[in-house]
């Protein structure tokens, strides 16, 4: 469905070809099929208007290079921008306290659970005695499945099968942490609606009760317009250090990894690319910006000329 | 009950003060639309509509404009040739009827299980569950803890188990036990995933050996908050098991849901149903009429 963005471009840059350079007029109907890249890769409506504006601003007189098309100039343009929106460089976690705790929010069936998982396998594999924590409370078998990954990654999972109170069970969480020398506490939560005022004060109780040094939320690639208020809310309510960005091995462009990058000015930390314990990996801000534009043969083609 | 702002509501304020539609008013929808996730394509394909209509008609007022949006999305909705159900949970002729539940990762498909069967238990159908994801961690659990909510028995092997094999021992046992619906929980899978794609083309498969004619609905389910990707699942799983039935799931949630109208305009799959949280009576059977009426809700 979705064609390659340099293909759909080389309609609206016939008009550029032969022109010297960028101009108001030449550059209209491009930007125009940019947008609609961005808005077609999910990216949010206001976000590609912004984006795109100020692209065009940019451009505007730049001269074009002999060898390339301009439409391609265009797109290496706007790929840079991208690049540079999404922070250029690769962001860690904060693990400076002892125990730190990682909190982990985000909407219903994102991939919380099963980065969890992946990020107490990752942890441990760079030496680090971890724990991970069962406070979602209301998903039928969400403590069962916790186990589950957890015994896959081994790593000892707490839990209070009994207890209602997601606050409490963090509480004593940690109190078992410091008791019994663990640096590192993971807290996989229920997934929870922005609108829901009552699952939101939860969380931002469990925040207030063990101060982590970490919050990251997590979101599915695959989601659509929506994600920059889902992401604005949890951000209100959480002030979040990181994203994370799952499912990325399906086919969706992401582009709610840029909206929310724009919206909220959080990283993205991590990327989840399947359903297996080890399928984690970082974020390279570049790589993204291919995927949401859809392309790749594009800019080794602008970078030779 | 909270009263959800419709889509359209906005576009109401975008336009106090004027009597015409302009290109303002027009680019206004374009916003709305794509923000609700509709689709480049199909956004266009409306705005084109009633930019003819106006230049048809020379004077289009704006409170006009309402009715004809209403008219176009209708329309849109009824190239999908579905009647809308009045009677879903009844019992049906068929018996047993099978209903095998697909989607990618994490849409909702188990909890629209338990929904669906709490809908037909009380409908007086005997109902039976497969536990079909023999892969996700306590996938099964999850399910059987689904069964006991509603009081109706899950036939299961257990974890890491061959998926088609449960799903032929569901339908089995069902003939066995007269039941009259049997409902088959899929593990979630990534539509480019050639070899899940092929599992669930052969989970069908073996279920047609003990019972040709079924399964009688393969339900796709799609998270409401999903983007332009929601076309290519609805694409691929279709390609993959003749998709019959959607249900669009997380509707309680922002997300407009705009895609059930993109979706409806470029395939003929029928919406069926709707998920509106995470209780086990938060499904609604889809009614047009009612989804394009809340689309122009004003804030209650
Ligand atoms: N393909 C793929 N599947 C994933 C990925 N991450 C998670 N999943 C799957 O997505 C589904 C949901 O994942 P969970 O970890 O249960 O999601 P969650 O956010 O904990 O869900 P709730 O607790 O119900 O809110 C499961 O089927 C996972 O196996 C990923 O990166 N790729
Ligand atoms: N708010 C809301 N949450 C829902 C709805 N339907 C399902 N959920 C939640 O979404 C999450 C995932 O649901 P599941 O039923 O496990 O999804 P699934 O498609 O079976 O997931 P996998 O089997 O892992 O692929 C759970 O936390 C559900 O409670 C809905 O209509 N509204
Ligand atoms: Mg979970
Ligand atoms: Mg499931």
């Amino acid at each position: 469905m979705f064609e390659n963005l340099s293909n759909k471009l080389n309609t609206a840059m016939r008009t550029l070809k032969g022109k010297g350079r960028i101009t108001d007029v030449n550059v209209a109907a491009t930007v125009k099929e940019i947008r609609r890249a961005l808005m077609d890769a999910d990216v949010n409506y206001k976000v590609a208007k912004e984006i795109t504006d100020r692209i065009k601003d940019e451009a505007m007189g730049q001269k074009i290079v002999i060898a390339v098309d301009p439409g391609q100039m265009l797109v290496k343009i706007v790929h840079d921008e991208l690049v540079k929106l999404m922070g250029s460089q690769v962001q860690g976690i904060n693990l400076k306290s002892d125990p730190s705790v990682i909190l982990i929010a985000g909407l219903q069936g994102s991939g919380k659970t099963t980065f969890s998982g992946k990020l107490a396998q990752y942890l441990k594999k760079s030496g680090r005695n971890v724990l991970l924590v069962a406070c979602d409370i209301y998903r039928p078998a969400a403590i069962d499945q916790l186990k589950v990954l957890g015994e896959q990654v081994e790593v000892e999972v707490y839990s209070e099968p009994e207890n209602k109170n997601a606050v409490q069970i963090a509480q004593n969480a940690l109190e078992y942490a410091r008791k019994i020398g663990k640096k590192v506490i993971i807290v996989d939560t229920a997934g929870r609606l922005a609108v829901d005022e009552a699952m939101m004060n939860e969380i931002a109780a469990v925040k207030e009760a063990i101060k982590p040094s970490e919050t990251l939320f997590v979101v599915d690639s695959m989601t659509g317009q929506d994600a920059v208020n889902t992401a604005k809310a949890f951000n209100d309510r959480l002030n979040f250090d990181g994203v994370v960005l799952t499912k990325l091995d399906g086919d969706a462009r992401g582009g709610a990894a840029l909206s929310i990058r724009h919206v909220v000015e959080k990283p993205i930390k991590f990327i989840s690319t399947g359903e297996k314990m080890d399928a984690l990996d970082q974020f390279y801000p570049d790589r993204m910006a291919s995927r949401i534009l859809g392309m790749g043969d594009v800019l080794s083609l602008v970078e030779r000329a | 009950e909270k009263t959800k702002e419709g889509l359209f509501s906005k576009l109401s304020r975008a336009i106090v003060g004027k009597s015409k539609v302009d290109d303002e008013v027009l680019d206004e929808l374009e916003e709305i639309l794509i923000s609700s996730d509709v689709g480049v394509e199909t956004t266009v394909k409306i705005i084109r509509r009633i930019e003819e209509r106006v230049a048809r008609d020379k004077f289009v007022s704006t409170s006009e404009l309402d009715e004809i949006l209403r008219e176009e999305i209708a329309e849109l909705l009824a190239q999908n040739k579905s009647e809308d159900i009045t009677d879903a949970f009844k019992k049906s002729d068929i018996k047993p009827y099978v209903i095998m539940v697909v989607g990618v990762n994490g849409v909702g498909k188990t909890t629209t299980i338990g929904k669906l069967a709490s809908q037909f238990h009380k409908a007086g159908n005997k109902v039976i569950l497969g536990a079909g994801d023999t892969f996700r961690a306590a996938a099964v659990d999850q399910l059987k803890l689904w069964g006991q909510r509603v009081g109706i028995p899950v036939i299961d092997h257990g974890m890491n188990t061959d998926p088609a094999s449960v799903a032929f021992d569901a339908v089995k046992q069902a003939v066995e036990q007269q039941a009259d619906v049997v409902i088959i929980d899929t593990a979630g899978r990534l539509h480019n995933k050639v070899n899940l794609m092929n599992e669930l083309a052969k989970i069908k498969r073996v279920v047609q050996k003990f019972l040709p004619e079924a399964p009688h609905e393969v339900l796709l389910v799609l998270d409401g908050s999903t983007g332009q990707n929601a076309f290519i699942q609805a694409q691929e799983f279709t390609k993959a098991t003749d998709v019959t039935a959607l249900a669009i799931t997380k509707l309680d949630g922002t997300a407009k849901g705009g895609v059930v109208i993109g979706i409806s305009d470029q395939f003929k799959i029928p919406v069926k149903y709707i998920g509106v949280g995470e209780k086990i009576e938060d499904l609604q059977v889809f009614n047009k009429k009612e989804f394009v009426n809340s689309l122009f809700k004003r804030k209650a």
